[in-house]
């Protein structure tokens, strides 16, 4: 135990004295969460749409007033013809291109009915569906309009339409930054914990003072744990900081128990910190370390449901998911600060995390080699 | 008395044997030089003597603990100063003796009174609270030597302790190597200067993974017909120079 204190105490000192890591640890996340947040946002606005209007009808130019009137479109060119929208796409001077054919007014008038055609570019799918879903919905209103409008009885024809009176439960105002900025947390308290401790051991390896250490009779769980405590405590700082930046900053509603929260990251932080370590007890350089780390950090945040819900990927990547810590961590973050959930709710996560902790670490210490 | 005890020790790495079937003891007390030419199979056996190497065969005792069981044990007992710096640059020299005086289980109390005495010794107390890394070579190595000694080893293993010093300081790491011997530890040594050599009680000279000659320094050159310890060892470890 007194040996512990020690060693851990050579930790702090070495983390005061360092130039680049001090910065690293509290200007980084601040800097990350006050950029990233709005980075990620999956809303979109000002799709740039070309028309190429072949009626030129009052009704064509009814149609494409109604759509450069909504917030989420602007029609920045008028193409002649289709091929020269497509250039126009292609060289991504617009985003979508909206052809009204021949005779639209007419037919619309005739016929009851007519049709015109969306292309968005749709190299980013998601920003495709939404346009061309906005697009349908000014289009619906459009349409409620001509039916009004043209229908030749004194008597309008009633309709009967179901409305749908949505509220949103758990993110009533539907911030988008209030959801990503549990998900930048998640990020950067795990980037902080599994390189700092890693990179930290392998440093020792390095310039070859681990071998000094080695040489002593220091126990090996000892000195796994005082590679790990400093940077536990770091990463709990480094939660309040967020924390605290995310309510005054982007008015995160904080529902549920901050300790609910401390108490889960700490455990996270075990293994995330072991995983950190278990890498590095397998590596050689700083190099090595880092590109292992980094391989193993991108697979796991992508997969762990930061953007897109883990809940609609395939089945098999879903039970990946299982031996995703960052997974866990990204539910648990959200259901905490944004549906307010208690410890009742979190204990199927909270014994994951408990059981990966004792492995991870268990493996870590053993990975561990004082003699070669 | 022997204090090691070195039987058929063999390392291999792969197909490369790096020591093969070595065969020596050490007494107690004495200073004992392990020379050798670069890549001979020095660092490779002290390191398994210290504990931080297992070998792949052989009979070996340190300080009458076995290598291959009791390494931990072995670790308490002695020290160690490798080819490579390995105090913490960034921490001062009373931080440094502080955490390997902690690791060694010394109380703050005793950890002060051996700073001092340490300290004084090398005639440092004053730079107590200086980075080690704003130090010269010269005086990290004997720095780096006295924390080897902080916790009173049975044996000290200098692994190439004056590589890249200058002679002065070289002769001064020496008196401090003479003093710890007077005062009954063993001092367990490689060097490749061969005046070094010649203030060993008894020196080993390594080729190739093999020991040629284990003898003192003034029957080696008897033996050899050689001038000094410079001769003996070329004519052992390259036997085709002639002069």
């Amino acid at each position: 135990m007194k040996t512990l204190i020690f060693l851990i105490r050579k930790e702090f000192r070495q983390i005061k004295r360092n130039k680049v890591l001090l910065p690293i640890i509290f200007i980084m996340p601040i800097l990350q969460l006050l950029i990233l947040v709005h980075a990620t946002t999956f809303q979109i606005r000002n799709v740039n749409i070309g028309v190429v209007d072949n009626d030129k009808s009052t009704t064509s130019l009814n149609l494409i007033n109604t759509l450069g009137a909504s917030e989420f479109f602007s029609i920045t060119a008028f193409p002649a013809h289709i091929s020269e929208a497509e250039s126009m796409l292609a060289k991504s001077q617009i985003d979508m291109i909206m052809v009204i054919p021949q005779n639209f007014g007419s037919n619309l008038v005739r016929e009851k009915q007519a049709d015109i055609q969306f292309i968005p570019n749709a190299i980013n799918v998601n920003f495709a569906t939404l346009a061309y879903s906005y697009a349908t919905m000014v289009l619906r209103s459009f349409n409620i309009r001509i039916i009004t409008e043209t229908t030749p009885t004194i008597m309008p024809v009633q309709h009967k339409v179901v409305n749908i009176i949505p509220r949103y439960y758990f993110n009533s105002e539907m911030n988008y930054k209030w959801y990503m900025f549990p998900g930048i947390m998640v990020i950067l308290i795990t980037m902080i914990g599994l390189f700092l401790s890693g990179l930290n051991l392998v440093r020792e390896k390095e310039i070859g003072t681990s071998e000094q250490l080695n040489v002593t009779p220091i126990k090996k769980h000892h000195f796994i744990l005082a590679k790990l405590i400093p940077f536990l405590i770091i990463g709990l700082l480094e939660l309040t900081l967020a924390t605290v930046l995310g309510i005054l900053v982007y008015n995160v509603p904080f529902e549920g128990n901050f300790l609910v929260l401390v108490g889960f990251t700490f455990i996270y932080l075990f293994v995330v910190l072991g995983i950190g370590l278990l890498i590095s007890t397998m590596a050689n350089t700083q190099q090595q370390m880092m590109f292992v780390a980094f391989f193993v950090v991108i697979i796991f945040i992508l997969l762990s449901g930061i953007f897109t819900p883990a809940e609609s990927m395939p089945n098999w990547v879903q039970k990946l998911n299982v031996i995703n810590p960052i997974a866990y961590f990204m539910k648990v973050i959200r259901m905490v600060m944004l549906k307010g959930s208690g410890i009742n709710n979190l204990i199927h996560e909270l014994i994951s995390m408990t059981i990966y902790a004792i492995i991870v670490l268990s493996l870590a210490t053993f990975r561990y080699r004082k003699t070669s | 008395m022997n204090i090691i005890t070195v039987k058929n020790l063999v390392k291999k790495f792969g197909s490369f044997t790096a020591n093969d079937n070595l065969n020596f003891e050490v007494r107690k007390g004495e200073i004992f030089g392990f020379l050798g030419a670069n890549g001979a199979g020095k660092t490779t056996a002290i390191r398994i003597l210290c504990g931080l190497s297992t070998p792949t065969s052989g009979e070996i005792s340190v300080a009458g603990y076995n290598v291959y069981t009791q390494t931990e044990e072995l670790k308490k007992n002695i020290g160690y100063m490798s080819q490579k710096f390995s105090l913490y640059e960034d921490l001062t020299i009373y931080e440094n003796i502080e955490l390997y005086g902690g690791i060694y289980g010394l109380g703050l109390k005793k950890i002060k009174h051996r700073t001092t005495e340490l300290l004084s010794n090398l005639k440092m107390y004053e730079l107590k609270d200086t980075l080690i890394g704003k130090l010269p070579l010269g005086w990290k190595q004997k720095l780096a030597f006295s924390v080897a000694m902080l916790h009173e080893p049975a044996i000290v293993f200098l692994d190439e302790p004056t590589g890249g010093v200058d002679p002065v300081t070289r002769r001064q790491f020496w008196d401090l190597i003479y003093e710890a011997s007077n005062s009954g530890v063993t001092i367990f040594v490689t060097t490749h200067y061969m005046d070094e050599a010649e203030y060993c009680d008894r020196v080993t000279i390594m080729n190739n993974g093999i020991i040629e000659a284990l003898d003192t320094p003034n029957n080696l050159k008897e033996k050899y017909s050689a001038k000094n310890m410079n001769e003996v060892f070329i004519k052992i470890a390259r036997p085709n120079i002639t002069h």
